[in-house]
């Protein structure tokens, strides 16, 4: 119902919105705000705490940006999309950035008109299920009723992953992870498929986490990265570098303690020097960043590693491990280019 | 200048200016909308195409009236989605028709109880919205029936579970043709006595049991043949194997919750509608009726409903018509209708929004507007013929 209401607000935003051609960065300023769209709830990436301020993975992302471009990571309109509705919200305007686990895939890049900006969160599609079901392998599911969110790439993964193993299941359609979970208590499927993050973050909000199980096959690539509009080539670099830069911070060893410091006085590493506004990194002002960008983000949002520790990491109750998103040098898939 | 103030005096051609003014303006304001969509699709580099269509739509749907798998194109799951909101639609009318006309007729009931319930289910009903209706019957399908390796057994054949009711499905074996070759003699004998038995009314003033004699020739002569002919039909019973049951029969819990749910709501205006009808027969009919000697039902059947019935049909269109309309709320409960296949996951994965949206609004007007034009060729048909 309430998704029906937005898509047409957002169709209706598509007829009647005047054609704005000022730079996105321009409009972000003039609102002393940045409109960010994400998850209506998924624990670890986006999901208000317990003061109703939203939080996560993706949130922090957002901050980034705001930091990066508006020097106060605060400074963020949160509006919040299903996977049905975060395209046409994007498109239509409703946001300067998509940041909500979003798989990077071709027709999205190209036939919608968005740009992907890179990729912040290297996940996969898995199944849990519950531990009493006695089923070890995705292998064993032939007949299962099966939870999935529509709208999503991991609708047609199921589809391609039953027909290439000959197995049949009923597909039970839900809009948020919030109704999956309902559904998935209830029984009313016997599986729940989505990214392994999305898994692991529901399962973690269950009242006995131990009782369930993410089958050890993973499905599908989905490489998950915020998106923004096409067309607007400033705007798509602040996001690509902010995202770059939380990375370096970490690859750099700065921290949201340490970066102050390291700011002030000059590193015998020139990297850091350029990264943090010490030494002129050609181009910024192209960007229409001030020279201490960097330093906004990494001091009031952290680095790549704080983020995910502090959103995913072990010592929260999602316990994801880094797996593949770490730096290359840690065997991740994390290779950031110069910053110079 | 005269001409023109002698145009604006007369009322007639007053009238004309006024109009082609408005349409003028309706017309001004299409074209600036559709100027507008032009323009902002192509300052977000996006076209209008239709070829979506006919990709692989790569989804799998649940229930499907015809044959339909993930490689089939975004144009037939629109189709097998279209086909759901018309069965939901169906199970809903006839629900909502039966159930309503009934309570109409209790609420107007001498016996106080059983109109105060038919008052209360009406009041309770039709002052909640139709979404929490349907929220509320999935909730209570998917949370009180058991999980179906738990099913609730009824005799071994039908299962109610969490994830729907099995029932046994009929499967025709040879001979069949002759149970329907009697069933078919059956009605050509029905039709035959029914005027028969109208004619000798006419006549003579003798009255049959037509509807209990053609009742009972509908029934025994198939039954009969399928005897002779060795039972050609037997049931696939619903067997439990591994996660769910298979064979026989099955409604989904999202059909079940919306039938009832539309139909339930629906039934509360019905029978508000029916009253309505009812009461506006005048009284002395009834008692007109009663005097020459019918029996109270047949008051009811041949004179108090018939006229009724000139009342109630156009309301009862907009019913019909509203039910139809709100089985869009299917996608609050995941049954894939049309808003939820072509509408919703067609449109999300191809992202053409304004495409998909255009082509749902037309159907759903073509079908408003096709139940709307039976409705009134219906209604024109018991219309009061003039004298």
């Amino acid at each position: 119902m309430k998704t029906k209401i937005l898509l047409a607000a957002a169709t209706a935003g598509v007829m009647f919105a005047g054609s704005v051609l000022a730079s996105t960065l321009d409009e972000v300023r003039a609102r002393g705000k940045l409109n960010c769209i994400i998850n209506t709830g998924l624990a670890g990436f986006a999901a208000p705490d317990d003061k109703g301020k939203w939080t996560g993975f993706d949130v922090d992302f957002c901050r980034a940006v705001a930091a990066a471009t508006l020097g106060d990571a605060d400074k963020v309109n949160y509006t919040t999309a299903t996977g049905k509705t975060r395209f046409t919200k994007l498109a239509a305007g409703e946001g300067e950035i998509l940041s909500r686990n979003t798989t990077w895939t071709f027709s999205r890049d190209v036939d919608l008109s968005q740009t992907f900006i890179g990729v912040s969160y290297y996940d996969g599609q898995g199944f849990m299920v519950p531990k009493a079901l006695g089923v070890k392998s995705a292998k064993g599911l032939d007949g299962a009723s099966v939870c999935i969110q529509t709208g999503t790439t991991t609708e047609l993964n199921l589809a391609e992953f039953f027909a290439g193993n000959g197995m049949k299941y009923n597909p039970v359609p839900i809009e948020t992870n919030a109704e999956a979970q309902e559904l998935y208590k209830a029984g009313r499927c016997d599986v729940y498929t989505t990214d392994a993050s999305g898994l692991y973050a529901t399962m973690s909000s269950f009242d006995n986490p131990a009782d369930h199980m993410v089958l050890p096959e993973i499905v599908s690539k989905e490489p998950l990265g915020p998106v923004v509009r096409h067309g607007d080539d400033q705007w798509a670099d602040i996001v690509a570098w902010t995202l770059k830069a939380m990375m370096a911070g970490e690859e750099l060893g700065i921290t949201s303690a340490n970066v102050k410091s390291l700011a002030g006085k000059d590193n015998k590493n020139k990297e850091i020097n350029r990264l943090l506004g010490k030494d002129p990194l050609q181009g910024i002002s192209k960007l229409g960043l001030s020279a201490d960008w960097a330093v906004n983000i990494i001091a009031q949002v952290g680095n790549y590693e704080e983020v995910f520790e502090k959103n995913l990491g072990m010592s929260t109750p999602l316990k994801i491990a880094r797996g593949m998103n770490q730096l290359y040098r840690d065997g991740g898939l994390f290779y950031i280019p110069p910053i110079k | 200048m005269i001409f023109f103030s002698n145009i604006w005096r007369n009322e007639k051609s007053r009238e004309i200016i006024v109009q082609i003014f408005v349409l003028l303006c309706i017309g001004w304001f299409l074209s600036w909308l559709i100027s507008n969509v032009d323009a902002n699709f192509k300052a977000l580099g996006k076209d209008i195409s239709f070829e979506f269509l006919f990709i692989p739509a790569g989804y799998d749907i649940n229930q499907y009236l015809i044959d339909y798998n993930n490689r089939d194109s975004h144009l037939r799951a629109g189709i097998v989605g279209l086909l759901n909101t018309g069965l939901v639609a169906v199970f809903g009318i006839i629900l909502a028709t039966v159930l309503g006309i009934s309570l109409g007729i209790i609420r107007l009931s001498k016996n106080w109880l059983a109109s105060k319930i038919a008052y209360w289910y009406i009041e309770f009903t039709r002052n909640v919205p139709i979404l929490l209706h349907i929220l509320l019957w999935h909730g209570i399908i998917i949370n009180t029936l058991p999980h179906p390796r738990k099913a609730l057994n009824l005799g071994d054949v039908t299962f109610l579970s969490n994830r729907g009711f099995y029932i046994p499905k009929p499967l025709t074996e040879n001979g069949i043709e002759l149970v329907y070759l009697f069933f078919v003699i059956a009605l050509i004998f029905s039709v035959l006595f029914f005027k028969y038995a109208k004619k000798k009314q006419d006549l003579t003033g003798v009255q049959y049991p037509v509807f209990w004699i053609n009742f009972t020739v509908l029934i025994s002569l198939p039954l009969i043949a399928f005897f002779i002919s060795g039972m050609p039909i037997s049931l696939e019973i619903p067997a439990l194997k591994g996660f769910n049951f298979r064979g026989g029969m099955h409604m989904s819990p999202e059909l079940a919750a919306l039938t009832f749910a539309l139909g339930i709501y629906t039934a509360a205006f019905i029978a508000e509608i029916v009253r309505a009808g009812i009461l506006a027969v005048d009284k002395g009919q009834r008692e007109a009726a009663e005097a020459i000697g019918l029996k109270s039902s047949k008051v009811m059947k041949l004179v108090i409903l018939p006229q009724a019935r000139r009342v109630i049909i156009p309301p009862l269109t907009s019913q019909y018509l509203n039910l139809t309309k709100n089985s869009s709320l299917a996608i609050a409960i995941g049954y894939m209708d049309l808003v939820a296949t072509l509408g919703g996951i067609s449109l999300n994965q191809t992202g053409r929004e304004m495409e998909t949206m255009v082509i749902v609004m037309l159907i759903y007007l073509s079908v408003s507007l096709s139940i709307s034009a039976f409705m009134n060729w219906y209604n024109n048909k018991v219309k009061l013929v003039g004298r």
